[in-house]
């Protein structure tokens, strides 16, 4: 099962701080 | 894999010329010189943990668990980082990541408990196992 990574980097960080949950950060530059 | 990254982070990823935008705004703020770059961050944004380079699935998947349980080691939350870091040991114990995880479950107990007790019985794990590694010798010391 492939992770599930989003691209929405501002909303990522708002729902971690209102669900109080780590964020993954992964900077890439394999294909898309 | 995607099942602990699912358990413990919102996953996000910035693609360096795809997202040029987001790349320029994020890898500046943390710094990213080099891809991947895989962040561990709080639910504030601080940095807590970060793995530069491919690692092979197990290797990585170590790594994160690592930098997670050395999130609760930071913030004083040593029963949970002791459990996460035996837990490396056991499940995932060729990984690079398991000797630095033996070492830092005795410190976790040790904070927890005060008892250097956790410290000596650690040094004689290292002694019948990762006995070459660096963090036996950093353990050595508590024999």
């Amino acid at each position: 099962m492939p992770i599930n990574f989003r691209h929405d980097v501002d909303s990522v960080f708002k729902e971690a701080s209102e669900q109080t949950k780590p964020v993954l950060l992964d900077f890439s530059a394999a294909p898309m | 894999m995607a099942r602990f990254v699912t358990e413990n982070f919102i996953p996000a990823r910035v693609h360096v010329k795809d997202d040029a935008a987001a790349f320029k705004k994020y890898g500046e703020q943390y710094n990213a010189q080099w891809t991947p770059t895989i962040l561990e961050l709080d639910p504030n944004g601080e940095e807590f943990y970060r793995i530069e380079g491919f690692l092979p699935n197990d290797d990585f998947l170590a790594q994160l668990m690592l930098g997670r349980a050395h999130m609760d080691f930071k913030k004083g939350k040593w029963a949970d980082a002791e459990k996460r870091f035996r837990e490396i040991v056991e499940k995932l114990p060729k990984s690079e990541a398991a000797p630095e995880a033996m070492y830092w479950a005795g410190v976790s107990r040790y904070k927890a408990t005060n008892d250097a007790t956790a410290l000596k019985e650690t040094a004689k794990s290292f002694a019948q196992r990762y006995s070459d590694s660096s963090w036996a010798k950093k353990a050595s010391i508590w024999a």
